[in-house]
């Protein structure tokens, strides 16, 4: 099985991390970039499909040249065999439809796989429009809000339990021939049910780290040449999108304190009970459940 | 019977019985899967802290694992005491005798560090036959096939496995020894509890203040009246920069003078007889307990069903006689045994013959007559009766036990290190507390120092602790809440303790139609899973799922 991961390097918005100045505006060059943390299941899914089937994991993404540190850091945190960076002063100031056009090409290059995974939306964008767009242009069958995978590698077919419209209470089985793209919910669990593949996890695990310390090895660097993109369809060119402004979002209108309060501790809990009576005599006074 | 997955071995329990069975496995070029439980071995294993090596053993952990002394282990035991104890007299033999008897080396050791050195050793050689260790994985019973024989184990996380051997080193809460029904949970008189502190000691203090090289160990027991009337005796072990420090009680003595086991093992570092190791800088690493079998009732003769060949505390294999303490080199002698038998029966072509095989080899080897020594059982039937002990204990206290005492002086020294008569020593007061007791009053001299050592609170010591608590999902059921069926589990658990709320169990008083009932209430959260409660309360006793419940730092 051949799956490949897309994969976006977004700010890291982690507190202690992240940058604003006084207007509120995100400091992009004090802020350092890492992996979109919602890929993180992308490389799960991936990681689950090479245990079960073996094969090879490729992991692309398109950016400025310091996103090779980011294809190193999905290749450290899960798994990966190779890895392409789409990486051209073209394709700069893209917006999503010109990212999945370029995206789509680059995967044409690569060969389409059995299986596309991308995250759900890029913690910067919040889009979500990427992964369907690129699925679009490759005209592949598409599963969204993916939560658990199994793939029939004989019969050729993926089936996944998926979240109806993203909500956590209601979830469908859906079936599709490969190969097929799959946008991975943050939801998602892989599971290892047998020993063997436990051990297999173990393995590969096990040699992540190290690999990704020579990512470089199995890292190729794209141009638009190298995609066969023409360069006025993608990039600033060919993104119809127009941000006219961006507002800052306000503060929250008061500092409100905080307690931590332990579950298991049964003083504090009980401290917490007690604040919340006087409001839940009226609730039951109603008769509320 | 549907398609399982398949190994040829399967060794549930990455402690030294299992790491040491499926070491021997792998040699043999067997397919061999180990589960372990923990999220790295050694997280839910604790142990008193001396691994032996005996010159008659034919396995020994450093035979298995050339490097073991020097990457899992802590010092070398060099020194060995035991200290009479009766308030602040004390009279100390050297047993070095006995502790060198039939000993190679004699090494302190934690867990945590011991056990996951191992790990990685173990994973190592079973990879190489096709097999390997998995971490954070719970056998939960046995898989039986539609005739009920044994095919295999069941687990929490994984779908059935089946198995041509499965070697069982899941500890003293064997849930697969259980589910067998080679072990049972019933008589509190088949069991010790140990509860331990590991106090954070710098090395050079340690050489300090106990006279030591950086190569040397002591190991001191204590027995005597420091415990009232409990049975059992307290231990120091030098490790390299800590002290593990703890108190070893019978069960049954425990659940009978309702001690709590944490003031018990706070009257052992409170004593001034400490106060020359310990002081104000007291700090505890870490709190823990076990369960301990008494290897002299409940060692199995025949351990194993089918399959399924049972080593280590799991089959009882915990030798506790008098001052003499092991249980990890039996466990790990048992472990090699039983693969050893596994990978001879298979070569006769008769592998359902590795059993008996097994059971053979522990005879033959002399390990079941150190478990179960002939010379107990003879002794047992008179020193064991209560009328006995009494007559004995108020000869021993009287003018006359006095005058003899005295007049052994010296040449008690010499008996108590006779390892012939330790192995038949009765599990009654005597031994534990009134010989000791009299031999501090009347040969003894005065400690005179004064203990500055300030415990923490059973409170602060599960604060702690590490959990990952499984929520919604606890791993014990109180089955019957009754005080008279569950209540010895209040005082008996090391983590609960009577009128405190922030333990396991509690006592309750309900009200209901005008009178008062006397209940007792569950919490598993602050479990450190040694099992007391399965035997003194009425429970349905299971470990966590894999990689939950209490993660022991130092073990």
């Amino acid at each position: 099985m051949h799956t490949l991961v897309l994969t976006k390097g977004v700010p890291d918005f982690r507190e202690g991390k992240v940058s604003f100045d006084e207007n509120g505006h995100l400091e992009r060059g004090k802020t350092p970039t890492v992996m979109n943390p919602n890929d993180a299941h992308a490389l799960q899914a991936a990681l689950q499909t090479r245990v079960r089937h073996d094969g090879r994991v490729s992991v692309m993404s398109m950016g400025p040249p310091g996103y090779k540190e980011v294809l190193q850091e999905a290749m450290a945190s899960a798994y990966a065999d190779d890895l392409y960076l789409v990486s051209d002063r073209e394709m700069a100031a893209a917006d999503t439809w010109a990212t999945a056009i370029t995206l789509s090409a680059a995967i044409e290059e690569l060969g389409v796989p059995d299986l596309v995974f991308a995250g759900f939306k890029t913690a910067d964008g919040e889009t979500g429009h990427t992964g369907p767009q690129t699925c679009w242009c490759l005209d592949m069958p598409m599963i969204t809000h993916a939560v658990a995978l199994d793939v029939d590698e004989k019969a050729g077919r993926v089936r996944a339990r998926r979240l109806v419209e993203g909500d956590i209470a209601e979830v469908e089985t859906v079936e599709t021939d490969l190969p097929a793209f799959v946008v991975v919910d943050p939801e998602f669990e892989p599971s290892y049910r047998t020993a063997r593949d436990r051990l297999t996890l173990k393995q590969l695990r096990a040699t992540a780290r190290e690999r990704a310390e020579s990512y470089e090895d199995v890292l190729t660097v794209w141009d638009h040449a190298d995609v066969n993109v023409d360069p006025d369809y993608i990039g600033l060119d060919g993104s119809p999108t127009i941000v006219s402004s961006v507002d800052p979002i306000p503060k929250p209108p008061a500092e409100r304190e905080a307690t931590m309060v332990d579950p298991a501790n049964e003083a504090e809990m009980r401290a917490v009970l007690d604040a919340m009576r006087p409001f839940a005599s009226d609730a039951a006074a109603a008769g509320g459940d | 019977m549907t398609e399982h997955e398949h190994y040829e071995a399967v060794v549930v329990g990455a402690g030294p019985g299992g790491a040491a069975a499926a070491a021997t496995l792998a040699r043999y070029g067997i397919e061999t899967l180990v589960l372990e439980r923990g999220v790295e071995a050694g997280s839910k294993n604790v142990s008193g802290g001396l691994i032996y090596a005996e010159q008659s053993a034919p396995v020994t952990v450093d035979d298995l694992f050339p490097d073991f002394r020097e990457e899992a282990a802590e010092r070398p035991v060099t020194r060995y005491y035991l200290h009479n104890v009766a308030g602040d007299r004390v009279e100390t033999f050297d047993l070095g005798r006995l502790h060198d008897h039939d000993t190679e080396w004699a090494d302190a050791v934690l867990r945590r560090k011991m056990d996951s050195w191992l790990e990685s050793q173990v994973h190592e050689m079973t990879s190489e036959t096709g097999g390997g260790l998995l971490t954070g994985i719970r056998a939960n019973g046995l898989l039986r096939g539609d005739d009920g024989e044994i095919r295999g184990v069941t687990t929490d996380e994984l779908d059935p496995i089946e198995a041509d051997v499965v070697i069982a080193a899941d500890g003293v809460a064997s849930e697969l020894a259980r589910d067998a029904g080679l072990m049972d949970w019933e008589d509190p008189g088949q069991w010790f509890q140990g509860v331990k502190a590991v106090v954070d000691m710098p090395a050079e203090t340690i050489n300090d203040r106990f006279a030591l090289s950086e190569d040397e160990g002591a190991a001191h027991l204590f027995s005597g009246d420091l415990f009232s009337d409990v049975r059992g005796g307290g231990f120091l072990y030098t490790n390299r920069d800590s002290l593990s420090v703890g108190t070893v009680f019978h069960l049954d003595s425990l659940v009978a003078e309702e001690a709590e086991p944490h003031q018990l093992l706070d009257a052992l570092l409170t004593h001034p007889l400490l106060a020359q190791w310990i002081g104000e800088d007291y700090r505890e690493r870490e709190y823990a307990a076990k369960l301990v079998p008494d290897s002299k009732k409940v060692a199995l003769r025949e351990p194993h069903a089918g399959r399924l060949l049972v080593v280590g505390d799991a089959a009882g294999q915990m030798q506790a006689q008098g001052p003499i303490i092991k249980g990890m080199n039996h466990a790990v002698t048992a472990g090699a045994l039983a693969a050893e038998a596994y990978a001879q029966a298979k070569g006769r072509g008769k592998p359902d013959r590795a059993g008996r095989l097994y059971a053979k080899k522990l005879r033959e080897e002399g390990v079941m007559d150190k478990l179960r020594p002939r010379g107990y059982d003879l002794v047992r039937t008179v020193g064991e009766r209560d009328d006995v002990t009494e007559v004995v204990d108020s000869l021993l206290t009287s003018r006359l036990g006095r005058l003899g005492v005295r007049a052994l002086g010296g040449n008690l020294e010499r008996l108590y290190g006779s390892p012939r008569l330790a192995a038949i020593v009765p599990d009654t007061r005597t031994p534990y507390v009134t010989l000791p007791t009299v031999i501090a009053e009347e040969l003894g001299t005065r400690v005179t120092e004064t203990s500055r050592v300030e415990p923490p609170s059973l409170e602060e010591r599960i604060g702690e602790l590490t959990y990952d608590t499984d929520v919604g999902n606890p791993h014990i059921v109180l089955v019957d809440d009754s005080y008279e069926a569950s209540g010895a589990a209040i005082t008996a658990c090391p983590v609960s303790a009577k009128g405190f709320g922030g333990g396991c169990y509690r006592e309750e008083l309900v009200r209901t139609n005008g009178h008062e009932e006397r209940l007792v209430s569950l919490d598993t959260q602050p479990c450190v899973e040694c099992g007391t409660c399965a035997v003194v309360a009425d429970t349905e006793w299971h470990h966590p799922s894999g990689g939950k419940g209490v993660v022991f730092d130092e073990g």
